[in-house]
């Protein structure tokens, strides 16, 4: 997630107060991880100053907060360019499930059990998504959806390597 | 393990102990146990051809296994006769298949009251029961409609309520979302999981979807016609805290 560019479309939406950034940040992006004040005002400061965004005149209360953001031109083209790229597929391997089948054959250990506890947790959180999904609001839905599909490639990829753990073990010169 | 064994298993309402059934040469069943408490929804899941779905005919009670016990609530069901694990399977079973199984030339209320028909339910009450049905799945204005002219997800929701109108202990659903597009699958799993959890039916589900699956309170996987080793993720010894998701 790209805070910047995710800010600059939410001014090019409307102008806005930091707070009020801050705060449907969090609704729509922080998700279980909200944006920390100091972060979102950092940005506006980088923003304002590469020319992406304009803070008005401080408002009466002063501090940052009081002041108003808008999109600059610039900043607005920034997130044009963004939201029309796609996002760089990652062909690489789910390294951290990849590296511990792999010791775990190189080892002795039994990668087939790794593969079972992973599927668990996996599993787990499966049915954590699914009744956010069953029981929150069409957003939360959207974001457990992502994540879902996400875990379900990666259970998919669990039970095609456990499928192929033999050839695998015999590759590393070892037995499962 | 006798009915009082299983009766120490608390809350515990159906299941296979070391099922064994082959078809011909072909073993399908080596062995598997899995079990449901009262109102638990388990999810069977594994590759095709694994066994899962033999195992849930079992379990139903449509198959009898060659060796081996299934238990219904201090019943042993490989035990009876057809007659009697027929009549079993009307009164206290419910079935929703991949493809619904209706009949294609009743109406949508027809199929539903079916299964209170067979059982001496009285016409009326059938009807009326099928009637609340269609309204508490948000059917209502299909009643009339021949089950051949629904769609896929209205089909399945039909099948639910059919399965559901006897109010059975235990709705077996063999592959229910498999025919049925993302959003349409999500709605039949979001119906089952709600009612069954509104009435207290235990729900055994076979599936090979995970997201399918992810609405179960467990699953059990099936491997070459057996259950692996039971693992509870909230296993007390703590074995599996480790275990961590980066997906």
């Amino acid at each position: 997630m790209s805070v910047p560019l995710t800010l600059l479309g939410l001014l090019e939406r409307e102008p806005s107060h930091g707070y009020d950034l801050k705060r449907e940040y969090d609704v729509y992006f922080g998700r279980g991880k909200p944006l920390p004040f100091g972060q979102v005002y950092a940005t506006l400061s980088r923003l304002t100053r590469d020319g992406k965004a304009i803070a008005g005149e401080a408002e009466p209360g002063g501090g940052p907060d009081r002041k108003r953001y808008a999109i600059t031109e610039l900043g607005a083209a920034d997130v044009e360019t963004w939201l029309s790229e796609p996002v760089q597929p990652e062909p690489h391997l789910q390294t951290v499930l990849f590296s511990k089948v792999v010791l775990s054959l190189m080892l002795g250990r039994s990668a087939e059990q790794y593969l079972d506890l992973q599927r668990l947790a996996h599993m787990r959180r499966m049915r954590e998504l699914t009744e956010i999904k069953r029981t929150g609001s069409l957003v939360d839905a959207l974001l457990a959806d992502h994540g879902l599909f996400h875990l379900e490639a990666d259970l998919r990829w669990i039970d095609l390597t456990a499928a192929r753990l033999n050839a695998l073990a015999e590759m590393v010169g070892t037995q499962s | 393990m006798s009915s009082a064994e299983l009766s120490r298993s608390p809350g515990c309402l159906i299941e296979a102990r070391d099922v064994v059934k082959s078809f011909g040469q072909t073993p399908a069943l080596r062995g598997a146990s899995v079990s449901a408490a009262a109102g638990e929804i388990i999810a069977l899941m594994g590759p095709s051809g694994s066994g899962k779905s033999t195992l849930l005919h079992c379990m139903a009670g449509i198959f009898k296994p060659d060796s081996g016990q299934v238990w219904f609530d201090g019943t042993r069901l490989d035990e009876l006769n057809e007659t009697k694990r027929t009549e079993l399977r009307r009164t206290a079973f419910g079935f929703v298949f991949q493809f619904g199984q209706l009949v294609p030339e009743l109406s949508t209320a027809d199929n539903i009251a079916l299964p209170l028909l067979l059982n001496r339910v009285r016409r009326k009450t059938a009807y009326q029961t099928a009637e609340s049905w269609l309204v508490r799945l948000g059917l209502a204005e299909l009643g009339a409609r021949r089950t051949g002219e629904l769609s896929g997800g209205q089909a399945q929701r039909v099948a639910l309520a059919r399965a559901l109108a006897p109010r059975p202990k235990v709705i077996f659903a063999d592959e229910p979302t498999g025919s049925l597009d993302s959003l349409a699958s999500e709605s039949v799993m979001d119906l089952l999981v709600s009612i069954a959890r509104e009435e207290g039916t235990t729900v055994v589900l076979v599936t090979h979807d995970a997201r399918v699956a992810a609405y179960a309170d467990r699953e059990a996987i099936v491997r070459d016609g057996k259950v692996t080793a039971p693992l509870d993720p909230v296993d007390p010894a703590g074995r599996h805290a480790g275990a961590e998701v980066v997906g």
